[in-house]
């Protein structure tokens, strides 16, 4: 909350055009409200070698992903005042005023003498007329072979928005998600993944057998995800280094529906036996899983809180699919509504909900809903308060998080027909925007950041 | 129907090429509906379609489709089994009665108005709703397995409510033991 009064004291400082006090540097918000993107300067970086253009580039996916945010107004470099930028010396900041640039990014890119790549760069507050440490450094320098250019830029563009805008980074991370093509009756489901940008598009499995539903593991090395491989619809493990796909568990019912917990540890998973759907923990390592819910209704799509200590999950219980609550430990607990129970109701709004996804900060649950013939992606707090519909269309389906909690994922079919296609929208609302994909593509999970 | 093809484009070609190099166009349109002729032959091996379908041979894939019916179809969010399902499903179990050797599985679908994950349990739901009829009927339950795709495998690919109908479905297929 002092981080909002913060916000408001600096927007206010800022509409009324005065210098913010170096103690309260530039600071760009984030929060619902009026909203300008804060305009932000990142001319080419200096070139040291011959490469200059695998240096542009790096700067293109850097000013690319910042712009991506909604919270950047990426400056035109040709209207830059100031060309004798040199990392070591102060900007002229009046130059920069002049075209009412508020951060400045100066960099350097050097080929190194084995071959690899380094690049510096310092943040500048225009306003406060100061350098803008980073993690108590002046600056930062970042090191990798030439061919892992893209992971460079991703930190660089993370650092300057962790900087600028308090938030945790998640430039540097990928999407897993589920290529579709051919015709609806006869659909071709591949895992695939990419950058968060949309770069580096690859599938994983060669589309023989339909795919469902991934999720990451917490190091980003593991998928866990749906397969019909061999007619039978069960929970697999994929090992993205090695490509080996792993059968989980021995169940004899469908699985489906995993999630792993934030521990990595275990995987949340439904099985459906005779015509019940239940939730089950399973242990990654001993193989035993444990039933969270006994209960005639489906139960299914579970998602861990970050603490381990609660699971919210998908039940008809009630007569149509809401959202429930309840402890890991299967002890009951006290609901928003009054009185106890294992499972607490969180959703009594008109419509269907399903898919609920925890918020990684573990304020905030995600989910889709359905009502009078759309849906709609939209999050409401643990308690089941502060119900707030981000988006809407013929089809939203499948929310994820962004690893620091702020944007979320999901797939669209924008009208009756359309081809499903992935999006992201930022928490506020705002900044709804396209995933490009080469295929149809829907089931879309976010990474956490990668190591 | 091949043949019509053929001969159509044959004629097409008999007519664009004569067209190209002679000005003569009376003397060019005797052929085409000479070679027309054989088309209408062809139409003749169509009608005798009754021929075809008096010949399904009990036991075979085609009498369950044909004369016993393969798919029960629900109600929105249901997996309740109306008294027309309850009439297929018995003719299904006659049927199965009579060919002990088949083994069957049967599918349970949903429409694409759900979330994907609800709809798995849903379709396995309606599966299991048609499995437990049929066994309730005397069907050994070791010969009928139960699969569900959810919303994955649309029979019907418009997004309307006559698709949606059909897509919410319990599906019978036979997996072996059928005379061919």
């Amino acid at each position: 909350m002092t981080h909002y009064i913060r916000h408001i004291l600096v927007a206010a400082l800022l509409v009324l055009g005065l210098t913010a006090p170096a103690s309260a540097q530039l600071r760009v918000r984030v929060d619902e409200g009026n909203f300008q993107p804060t305009p932000i300067a990142i001319p080419d970086f200096q070139v040291t070698g011959a490469n200059s253009d695998l240096a542009k580039q790096i700067v293109e996916v850097v000013r690319a992903d910042l712009a991506s945010t909604g919270l950047f107004d990426l400056q035109n470099p040709a209207s830059f005042i100031q060309r004798d930028l040199s990392i070591n010396a102060e900007p002229r900041f009046a130059d920069w005023k002049i075209i009412r640039t508020e951060g400045l990014v100066v960099g350097t890119f050097e080929e190194l003498p084995d071959g690899k790549v380094a690049v510096s760069f310092r943040l500048w507050d225009i306003y406060g007329g100061e350098l803008m440490r980073i993690n108590g450094e002046p600056g930062r320098r970042l090191t990798t072979t030439p061919e892992n250019w893209r992971r460079i830029a991703h930190k660089i563009a993370d650092s300057i928005y962790t900087r600028l805008t308090g938030e945790d980074p998640y430039f540097d991370t990928r999407i897993v998600y589920i290529a579709e093509t051919g015709p609806k009756t006869e659909r071709v489901k591949r895992l695939a993944i990419m950058d968060s940008d949309g770069a580096n598009q690859q599938y994983l499995t060669s589309g023989r057998s339909t795919v469902l539903t991934p999720r990451f593991s917490p190091s980003a090395q593991e998928i866990t995800y749906m397969s019909y491989e061999g007619g039978k619809p069960r929970v697999y493990l994929f090992n993205i280094e090695t490509g080996r796909q792993e059968l989980l568990g021995n169940f004899p019912g469908m699985t489906f529906s995993p999630r792993f917990t934030r521990d990595g540890q275990s995987v949340l998973l439904s099985q459906a036996q005779r015509g019940n759907t239940d939730i089950y923990l399973m242990n990654l390592r001993t193989r035993e899983s444990e039933r969270l819910t006994d209960h005639p209704s489906i139960d299914t799509s579970p998602s861990m809180s970050p603490d381990g200590k609660s699971v919210v999950f998908n039940s008809d219980r009630g007569g149509t699919p809401q959202l429930y609550i309840m402890n890991t430990d299967r002890s009951k607990r006290t609901c928003p509504g009054g009185g106890s129970d294992t499972a607490c109701r969180i959703t009594f709004g008109k419509g269907r909900y399903s898919t609920p996804v925890w918020s990684p900060r573990g304020d905030l649950i995600a989910f889709t809903k359905q009502e009078g013939g759309k849906f709609y992606i939209g999050v409401i707090g643990t308690d089941g308060k502060g119900e707030r519909l981000l988006t809407e269309a013929y089809l939203d389906e499948g929310p994820d998080w962004s690893p620091n909690g702020r944007v979320i994922v999901y797939f669209r079919e924008a009208r009756p027909g359309a081809s499903p296609q992935l999006f992201s929208v930022d928490l506020s609302g705002r900044n709804e925007r396209r995933m490009v994909t080469q295929t149809d593509a829907s089931d879309p999970a976010w990474s956490p950041l990668l190591q | 129907m091949q043949t019509f093809l053929k001969v159509t484009a044959a004629a097409a070609l008999l007519a664009t090429g004569a067209c190209a190099s002679q000005p003569k166009p009376v003397e060019d349109t005797t052929p085409v509906v000479e070679n027309a002729t054989p088309v209408q032959e062809e139409v003749k091996i169509v009608e005798t379609t009754p021929v075809v379908e008096s010949s399904i041979a009990p036991g075979s894939l085609e009498d369950f489709r044909v004369n016993v019916g393969e798919r029960v179809y629900f109600d929105l969010d249901q997996y309740r089994l109306d008294t027309e399902d309850q009439d297929i499903l018995k003719r299904q179990a006659a049927w199965l009665a009579s060919y002990p050797n088949v083994r069957i599985l049967v599918a349970g679908n949903a429409d694409e108005r759900g979330t994907r994950e609800y709809n798995l349990a849903l379709g396995e739901r309606r599966a299991n709703a048609v499995k437990e009829y049929l066994v309730s009927l005397g069907v050994n339950a070791s010969r009928v397995d139960t699969v569900s795709y959810g919303k994955e495998r649309p029979v019907a690919a418009g997004s309307n409510d006559q698709s949606w109908a059909l897509n919410r479905n319990g599906w019978t297929q036979i997996v072996s033991g059928a005379t061919s």
